[in-house]
């Protein structure tokens, strides 16, 4: 693709007619992309809503299989990287460029401190046997300490499909931004970014904050819906 | 369009396709123009395969018993005339061919707003194929396309690739949405306003919300479904306490606005059909192009009609059948600003007008028994017959593929250079309009008879009508290989066409054919509407 200089050194696309005009577009489209994540979530809520009604029992029994306070660790270390995301973009923008790779990489320690903690959780409940729908192979006994006197329902393994499907997916969208974010930062390193150019750490932030929104979803409807 | 730069129009020897050569600078290409042509021989190799299985089933059908295979084999080849033609076929078809190459050039640009996405989409559909027909090594999927659960959940590899094969093809639905919307609103040439664009452009728009609105649906229920197959999830299987009606939902929610992906784009070729072709103003600009995003927003909200008889609410079916008869006013909208610019028009019966004019015929059938299919009562008895079948196909066949024909008779000129011989163009749409008409009218009869769809065998006394219906599905075949001959011809041996050959007034006439590698030579100017032709 042929190129075009102008006066900030970034060289726009040639179909756009300034660095401007391919920012706002880059933008739009960005903001597009992130619709389609929130309709293809939307399903697994849809879904979660119409088996919370016809089964409120299996979710509230699975939620005791969560621990509140790995999720909510979880919330708080997401919500921290979303700061540092955007002060991120900030410093990009300001052309301060080791403060800018230094938020991009804490960002993407948050991320892998995320993924860690789910690690943990997840072979917990692998440990136990509480795999989704027809892997499940929990022994009984072994559940009476976290559920007490609470009837085990004989759909429970519902709820670990929705866990898995729904933390999983999460999950892969948070490592697919933990890439998107070391690429944003490679390219920081080099000193692409500046006051006239940053449209890639600003459209991968807005993916990360995106992320982050699903999970601050995701935690209530999953460890705190008992 | 009266523009400032017509003379943009020189002629070049430079142009898009010898702009780089070799078959590597066309799979690397950023170029919409090259992406369009790839699309276009991508969708025409699919057409092909599907239409073979679609011959295969007539010819099944043709007596009955066994006729030529097993019933197994027959709801096989069911499953894949349908998976193909809709995610590999129609769905592409207008939009990432027609489209990818007219969009930019209709409203003055000179790419669309992300031509590497738009390279990704083409690999996209490319791998959701390869995946998709991989099932075959796997037996193959019987399913149909819709993959109606409990059945599609019996732990069949067969099925979960084909669901992958589709869940990959859908980034490529997507990745063509996003960039028409972008594309739309960022990159129209000084002076196209919105109320300047081409219809075509306008429902390419509509579409492409459409498409980046409930593809993801169709994404995540894939992608669930593909879940229930390998870790038995239970959110669709009754044995688990899951509920099959609810992936119906999910699924029809995509796939009922699917069908508007699938017809939108084709009421886009045709306003440009009959305006260039009655050598007319348009009738109801404003109408035709609000009448595209009243669809699309409709069409989110009547997923339920396919539903009737699922044991959804009463109440649920009785809002979609209301809902789903507003869809026949913006399409009665369109239909009759087509008519009132023939009226008094100077009609040009060449190809594309006659493809056109087919559409406006066929398209009203099959609009008019949707409204059949609408009313419950009526759909209780007309559900899963034939009468379907010859409904939706007298709109995506009647419809959608007519005018992809049109298009490509109308446009082959300005994409190659060259132009198609008339004569042979005219005897593939009367072999494609005749034989669907034996083809697919006999089916409504059928259908009102009661003989059901998906089904292998019938009673002797439905045979008649069937020999009559796969004796026009081998008429609309040869139609076809008609105008295939007529687009080899016009390849190797077509005139030059020059740049405006139809005088029509949009801006990619007034560029040379083929267009140069940037679509113009100078930024054109817009300064009127997209019909100014009386």
């Amino acid at each position: 693709m042929s190129t075009a200089k102008t006066g900030s050194g970034y060289h726009h696309a040639h179909h756009f007619d300034s660095a401007e005009h391919e920012y706002v577009s880059a933008k739009q489209g960005v903001w597009l992309f992130l619709c389609t994540e929130i309709l293809m979530f939307g399903g697994l809520f849809v879904g979660y809503a119409i088996f919370h009604h016809i089964y409120p029992e299996i979710f509230k029994v699975g939620s005791k299989f969560t621990d509140w306070r790995l999720g909510a660790a979880n919330t708080v270390v997401l919500l921290t990287s979303s700061f540092t995301m955007a002060l991120g973009i900030y410093y990009s923008q300001k052309r301060e460029q080791s403060k800018a790779v230094a938020m991009l990489a804490i960002t993407i320690l948050c991320g892998f401190i995320f993924m860690g903690i789910k690690y943990i959780e997840y072979s917990h409940k692998i440990h136990l046997g509480l795999l989704p729908g027809t892997w499940y192979s929990a022994d009984p006994a072994s559940l009476v300490k976290y559920v007490g006197d609470m009837e085990i329902p004989s759909n429970l393994p519902m709820y670990f499909s929705f866990y898995y499907m729904m933390t999983g997916i999460h999950g892969i969208h948070v490592l697919v931004g933990m890439g998107l974010i070391a690429w944003v930062m490679i390219r920081a390193m080099k000193g692409e970014f500046g006051p006239h150019y940053y449209t890639p750490v600003e459209g991968v932030g807005l993916f990360w904050h995106l992320v982050d929104l699903v999970w601050i979803y995701l935690f209530p409807l999953l460890y705190l819906v008992s | 369009m009266a523009s400032a730069s017509t003379a943009s129009a020189a002629h070049t020897d430079h142009n898009y396709l010898n702009h780089e050569k070799g078959l590597w600078s066309w799979l690397t290409t950023l170029d919409h123009k090259r992406i369009g042509i790839m699309y276009f021989i991508t969708v025409a190799l699919f057409f092909l395969v599907g239409g073979i299985f679609a011959l295969l089933i007539r010819t099944e059908l043709f007596s009955s018993g066994q006729t030529i295979m097993t019933a197994e084999d027959y709801t096989r080849s069911m499953t894949y005339h349908g998976a193909i033609m809709v995610f590999f076929v129609i769905i592409p078809g207008i939009p990432a061919f027609l489209g990818n190459f007219f969009l930019p050039m209709q409203i003055g640009a000179k790419d669309v707003a992300f031509p590497r996405l738009n390279l990704a989409s083409w690999y996209c559909l490319i791998g959701g194929a390869a995946v998709a027909l991989t099932s075959l090594a796997f037996g193959g999927a019987d399913t149909g396309w819709t993959f109606y659960t409990p059945y599609s959940i019996s732990m069949k590899p067969a099925v979960i690739w084909m669901v992958m094969g589709a869940f990959i093809a859908g980034f490529s639905s997507i990745l063509t949405g996003l960039n028409f919307v972008v594309t739309t609103h960022k990159l129209r040439a000084p002076g196209m306003t919105m109320n300047r664009i081409p219809l075509f452009v306008w429902a390419l728009y509509s579409t492409a919300i459409i498409q980046v609105l409930a593809t993801p649906v169709l994404a995540i229920t894939l992608l669930l479904l593909a879940a229930e197959n390998i870790f038995g999830i239970g959110f669709f299987d009754p044995a688990l306490g899951g509920d099959p009606v609810l992936f119906q939902h999910f699924f029809w929610f995509y796939s009922h606005p699917a069908v508007y992906i699938m017809i939108l784009p084709a009421f886009g070729v045709i306003s440009e059909l009959i305006t260039a072709f009655s050598r007319k103003t348009i009738f109801g600009y404003t109408a035709i192009a609000y009448s595209s995003l009243a669809i699309a927003a409709v069409s989110f909200f009547v997923w339920g009609h396919h539903m009737f008889v699922s044991g959804q609410s009463e109440w649920a079916g009785v809002v979609f059948s209301f809902l789903t008869m507003l869809v026949g006013v913006p399409t009665a909208i369109k239909l009759f600003n087509w008519m009132a610019t023939l009226y008094k028009g100077s009609i040009n019966l060449s190809a594309p007008m006659l493809y056109a004019l087919g559409f406006m015929f066929l398209f009203t059938i099959g609009g008019v028994t949707g409204i059949f299919l609408a009313t419950i009562a009526t759909d209780v008895h007309f559900h899963d017959t034939y009468f379907v079948v010859a409904h939706f196909h007298y709109v995506m066949v009647g419809g959608t593929l007519m005018a992809i024909m049109g298009g490509i008779f109308y446009w082959f000129p300005k994409m190659f250079g060259k132009l198609v011989n008339d004569t042979i163009a005219r005897w593939s749409f009367f072999f494609i309009f005749m034989g669907f008409n034996v083809t697919f009218f006999p089916q409504f009869v059928l259908g009102s008879m009661g003989m059901p769809r998906r089904y292998f065998d019938y009673l002797p006394e439905y045979e008649f009508l069937n020999q009559i219906s796969t004796i026009g599905a081998y008429m609309i075949g040869i139609g076809f290989v008609i105008g295939t001959i007529a687009v080899i011809q016009g390849l190797l041996n077509g005139k030059p066409a020059g740049p405006n050959p139809w005088g029509a007034k949009t801006l990619e006439w007034t560029t040379a054919s083929p267009p140069p590698h940037e679509n113009f030579i100078q930024q054109p100017i817009v300064t009127a509407g997209p019909y100014e032709y009386r």
